[in-house]
């Protein structure tokens, strides 16, 4: 079989698809790639189904090699990319031969790579997925230095002939994302949701793929809001808002249920900014076009 | 009464009065949730429904929730086709548990192993149920400070709920006992043993 040998995993190398989503009644969350739509396109690219898993990786820090010729494409951050002493351009198919060495440094435009290899990544996978949800522990363990992982069988024909998609690099300046009311918004003063708009919000550096920690302004709770929320069920892109006041934004792997009242929900397309913005980077909210 | 909160363009929250009226709402919604609907989250107070707009609107999920008469589950008396759950009543927190509710280490075990319990929601981490009974004899709060690590298998308490640990984690709930019970089989369908709306009997463990 096909194995792709990990040389150095960086510092959170973990495989990703588009997750496993219907679980959640039973406390399994949705995971899969944060950038889904960098996810999708990497697998268009090199001539897979865009649900096959690829391997996400945060930051770069990451080399490896295939031990067959394969067609490889690394699209979400932008950074320097060599294949063998040949540097590649992101989002652009790229014909890697047997025991060429891949090499992802250090990201300058957003902060998560998905390699894509023709073929998928082919680790079993666990509940119909095989990504890694690194708060429920389920899926196949990061990737570590030395590890190898199978690919799969290509699919049958040429890959589709493209030799560059149009994809900007992550921007790297203070993004504007569309928010939609929250289902507990009157728990919130009417300043705190003024400031929630008006404000820029800087990503603090514990954000992971549970959660985007945001700082910023304290959003107080109203005199409506000062009992206890009995948790409830949670989603993807909920801006949750603990006593602290300093809101998370729920990503791929949050908790299905939670006991924080959510003043927002970021827009479901704008969702995949969340895994390109760097800590210290700011995001605004605007108004989201009502449902 | 109930009423319906958009969580942003895939999901609706359901406010419900009350535990009982989550339980016959989110059966109802079970029994018949159009293509497009993906998860149906019953919580204390709550159903989040989530959905694919591409599939289904959310006006159809709204209309679909609004006209969907709840379902009242059967009484708990009936404990024909409960899952019964062996334990070992040995938990470190029964001693208080028992000074808690002023009530002696025996009574509590025969409280618990007497009740017919229901899977309210399951939450927290995977396949970890919160069982209601009939009565609140055996409401107690959380541990003030919650333990770093609790073994797989551990039987607990908090507020009116009890629960079994899938697999060890950090919690705070009142540990009671434990049982050697598959909770969490991730090769099974489903790959937990405590599905919402399950009926579960716990056995002292001979």
């Amino acid at each position: 079989m096909t194995a792709l040998a990990v040389l150095r995993a960086g510092p959170l190398t973990t495989v990703q698809d588009l997750g496993r989503p219907g679980l959640a009644a039973l406390g399994v969350s949705g995971s899969g790639a944060l950038d889904r739509g960098a996810l999708r396109l990497g697998n268009r690219l090199v001539g897979n189904d865009e649900g096959a898993a690829a391997l996400e990786i945060t930051v770069g820090g990451f080399s490896g090699v295939v031990d067959r010729d394969v067609w490889i494409a690394g699209t979400g951050a932008w950074g320097p990319v060599t294949l063998g002493n040949r540097a590649i351009d992101p989002n652009h198919p790229v014909f890697a031969a047997a025991g060429t060495p891949i090499e992802i440094g250090v990201a300058t435009f957003g902060l998560r790579y998905y390699l894509a290899v023709s073929g998928g990544v082919a680790v079993p996978s666990v509940l119909g997925s095989r990504s890694r949800d690194i708060l429920s522990g389920i899926g196949p363990p990061p990737l570590l230095d030395g590890d190898t992982v199978p690919i799969g069988s290509p699919r049958t024909g040429a890959i589709p002939a493209l030799d560059v998609a149009p994809w900007s690099p992550p921007d790297p300046e203070t993004v504007t994302v569309p928010l939609h009311a929250g289902p507990r918004e009157s728990w919130f003063t009417p300043a705190s949701l003024d400031l929630l708009f008006s404000e820029p919000w800087t990503l603090g550096s514990a954000s992971n793929r549970v959660g985007a920690r945001l700082e910023g302004p304290v959003l107080e709770r109203s005199a409506a809001g000062e009992g206890e929320l009995p948790s409830e069920g949670m989603v993807a892109g909920a801006l949750q808002v603990p006593p602290s006041g300093q809101p998370t934004v729920l990503l791929a792997d949050h908790p299905t249920t939670g006991g924080y009242p959510v003043i927002g929900a970021v827009a479901s397309a704008a969702l995949d900014v969340f895994a390109q913005l760097r800590p210290g980077q700011r995001v605004r909210f605007r108004h989201a076009r009502p449902l | 009464m109930t009423t319906l909160r958009a969580v942003g363009d895939r999901a609706v929250i359901v406010d419900c009065a009350d535990l009982e009226a989550v339980l016959a709402l989110h059966a109802a919604l079970a029994a018949s949730p159009p293509d497009g609907v993906i998860d149906l989250v019953p919580a204390a107070r709550t159903v989040l429904v989530t959905f694919d707009p591409s599939i289904l609107a959310g006006d159809r999920v709204a209309g679909w929730i609004r006209s969907t008469p709840p379902v009242r589950p059967g009484a708990l008396g009936d404990a024909g086709d409960a899952l019964v759950l062996d334990v070992e009543y040995s938990g470190e927190d029964l001693g208080e548990v028992a000074s808690l509710l002023s009530l002696t280490e025996r009574e509590v075990v025969d409280l618990h192993t007497a009740s017919v319990w229901r899977v309210a929601f399951v939450g927290f981490a995977p396949g970890f149920g919160y069982l209601v009974t009939d009565s609140t004899r055996l409401a107690v709060p959380r541990r003030s400070s919650p333990r770093t690590s609790v073994p797989a298998g551990a039987v607990g308490l908090a507020g009116e709920y009890t629960g079994v640990y899938p697999r060890s984690s950090p919690g705070g709930w009142q540990l009671i006992g434990r049982t050697d019970a598959p909770l969490w089989n991730a090769d099974a369908s489903p790959p937990a043993l405590l599905t919402p709306g399950r009926v579960v009997c716990f056995r002292e463990a001979s």
